[in-house]
């Protein structure tokens, strides 16, 4: 076990977060156009300027130099500066980062609250009415394309009913006590939240639903549910926590999805957080600030799927890895 | 040697008789298919939208990029099923020529999809060791990137457009396939056809390509439905977000672009909601029957 986390550790992840690097450097390679072109094109720069500047940056080196020169600064935090904002890459994604974690970890916990349960209840009464409209439910969650499902409730909910904010994470132009400030967010927040948070509730509750249904016909359910158990204390105690086993990977796997989705949830609801960013950054051509943004996102993804992976060594006792 | 060839003869008579029908597993699978309402229903809706794609031209009196500045953003009458947009063009029109590059890229990238993912799988499969470690290990990396950020930032370098799309779908879809193929082959090496396979001395080629893939085929049909499906939905984004396909040529996502207006989402319904839905319809179709042929082509599951 020990052996295990520490392989991952100190092999896997160093080795994972290496490859990216080196796959998102040659995409950006690949970037047509001079990264020293706006230098160029602006008044009283002569060439000889212009020269100085690029070899200042290293770009006068051949590209497995640049990529070691890059990577030597990515390993002590620096991610360059952004062309379009004029401030350190990290920096302008460290802005952004609470409104993103907010908005992703808030649609996880609302998925798991839901979906669990719905799951639950789906799988112990198999093929009732229940059933079928809870995973009818989910196969309309994973079929709908979020933004459209963002359009809709925007058009529904916001501007037809009025009941929640349009968009943004905060009422402009008003000042509010740290308590309302805070009441006012939450509002800015459900209806992204619920956008985002619709695909992975409807995977969860079909992977909830499935696991269950496999782990209430194994002998230890019968054995329970035979020496008199309350059915409660069967499904709650014994089944669901087997049950909830994959469920922890699958949270690893559904971490990835959760920020690609809160990219185009930010920009259909104008939410101020890293995937507005990066559009932002797109739309500028700003390619320090969008390499800075993928690296960072997949590092997450790569620490969340390590975690995942613990999370199962640790609640799994029949596996073993050695 | 000739009363062994009657008898024979006489066998297979037998055998004729008594098994009237051949049933192979595509039948079976069809059979099971059949059965299952909401996967036909899928499939007929799949087939009018490509009728639709298809046969644009003869459905429809406009053409998709016919303008009409006297009659712009009409509502839906009987003219205009659908109304008009904001330089008169006609929505059903573009919705159903919509279709034919939603289609083609849903299709294509998923053909790049299975070409790579099942080659580089097998390959990985087949000879294991240092080849599969280091094609996994490239799968690895690509399946710890966020998709669609990914996705947003290769369009953006390599250009927004249609080849661009469905190439950059391509390249970052196969890795999962690859990961299902390379299981697949793995457990069927081990199984006595192959052994025997080996023991006849057949060339790797031979091995990979007429032996194992066709048995990986049942896995391969179903992530490839599934696959379309997010491939349509990946171009619908990259599309809404101004990353896709350009403008004038209409896919459902760019249509879906008008409504990031607030006065074309609050007033301006007929803009936005058909697009949406055809999306929606075409890729809830495509994963019902998904779904359904995981089960229909299951040897586990007997009838």
């Amino acid at each position: 076990m020990g052996k295990f986390i520490l392989r991952r550790l100190l092999l896997q992840f160093p080795i994972l977060l290496l490859g990216v690097s080196i796959l998102l450097f040659a995409i950006f390679q690949m970037a047509p156009g001079d990264p020293m072109a706006q230098f160029i094109s602006q008044p009283g720069m002569t060439v000889e300027q212009v020269e100085r500047m690029a070899e200042a940056r290293g770009l006068d080196r051949g590209p497995i130099q640049q990529y070691f020169d890059w990577l030597t600064s990515l390993l002590q935090g620096d991610l360059g500066m952004s062309f379009e904002l004029r401030i350190p890459v990290a920096d302008a994604i460290s802005y952004r980062l609470f409104p993103t974690f907010l908005l992703a970890f808030s649609s996880l916990i609302l998925s798991l609250v839901v979906a669990i349960p719905a799951g639950i209840v789906s799988a112990t009464k198999q093929y009732s009415k229940i059933d079928y409209t809870l995973t009818s439910f989910a196969f309309f969650g994973i079929s709908i394309p979020n933004f459209f499902f963002g359009l809709i409730m925007m058009f529904l909910i916001a501007l037809k009913l009025g009941w929640l904010p349009i968009s943004g994470m905060t009422t402009a132009g008003v000042d509010y006590t740290p308590f309302w400030q805070a009441i006012d967010i939450l509002r800015h927040l459900i209806l992204p939240m619920i956008v985002l948070g619709l695909s992975s509730t409807a995977t969860f509750m079909r992977y909830t639903r499935s696991s269950m249904l496999e782990v209430i016909r194994q002998d230890y359910i019968r054995t329970a549910r035979a020496k008199g158990l309350k059915e409660r204390v069967v499904i709650y105690k014994h089944a669901l926590r087997n049950a909830m086993i994959p469920i922890i990977t699958l949270m690893g796997f559904q971490l990835p999805i959760l920020f690609s989705g809160a990219v185009i949830t930010e920009q259909v609801f104008g939410w101020p957080g890293m995937g507005t960013l990066m559009l932002d950054a797109v739309y500028a051509r700003d390619y320090p600030l969008l390499m800075g943004i993928n690296m960072f996102l997949a590092f997450l993804v790569i620490l969340g799927n390590l975690l995942a992976d613990l999370a199962y060594a640790f609640v799994d006792p029949r596996i073993r890895y050695d | 040697m000739a009363n062994l060839n009657d008898e024979q003869q006489k066998h297979q008579a037998d055998d004729t008789a008594v098994s009237e029908e051949i049933v192979t597993p595509t039948k079976i699978a069809w059979r099971r298919l059949k059965k299952n309402k909401l996967a036909i229903l899928g499939i007929i809706i799949l087939i009018l939208l490509a009728f639709g794609a298809v046969f644009a031209p003869y459905l429809t009196p406009y053409e998709w990029n016919e303008t009409n500045v006297l009659n712009t953003n009409a509502e839906p009458d009987s003219e205009h099923i659908l109304g008009t947009d904001s330089m008169g063009r006609d929505t059903l029109t573009r919705v159903l020529y919509g279709g034919r590059v939603s289609l083609t890229v849903g299709l294509v990238a998923t053909g790049m999809i299975i070409l790579i993912g099942t080659l580089a799988g097998g390959v990985a499969g087949y000879y294991g060791g240092t080849i599969d470690n280091i094609i996994m290990r490239i799968a690895d990396v690509f399946i710890s990137m966020p998709f669609l950020p990914l996705a947003i930032t290769m369009v953006a370098i390599f250009g927004a457009s249609i080849y661009n799309i469905m190439l950059v779908i391509g390249i970052l879809g196969w890795p999962s396939l690859a990961r299902l193929v390379r299981g697949e082959i793995l457990s069927l090496k081990e199984q006595e056809f192959m052994e025997a396979a080996r023991a006849l001395g057949i060339k790797d080629r031979n091995q990979i390509f007429r032996h194992l893939l066709p048995n990986t085929m049942a896995p391969i049909i179903v992530n490839g439905t599934l696959a379309i499906a997010s491939a349509i939905l990946l171009e619908a984004m990259l599309s809404f977000l101004g990353m896709g396909v350009n403008p004038p040529t209409p896919t459902w996502g760019n249509m879906l672009n008008a409504a990031q207006s607030m006065y074309v989402l609050q007033h301006r319904w007929w803009l936005w909601v058909p697009p949406g839905i055809a999306i929606f319809v075409a890729v809830m179709s495509l994963n019902l029957v998904g779904d359904a042929l995981r089960d229909a082509l299951d040897p586990r599951l007997k009838e």
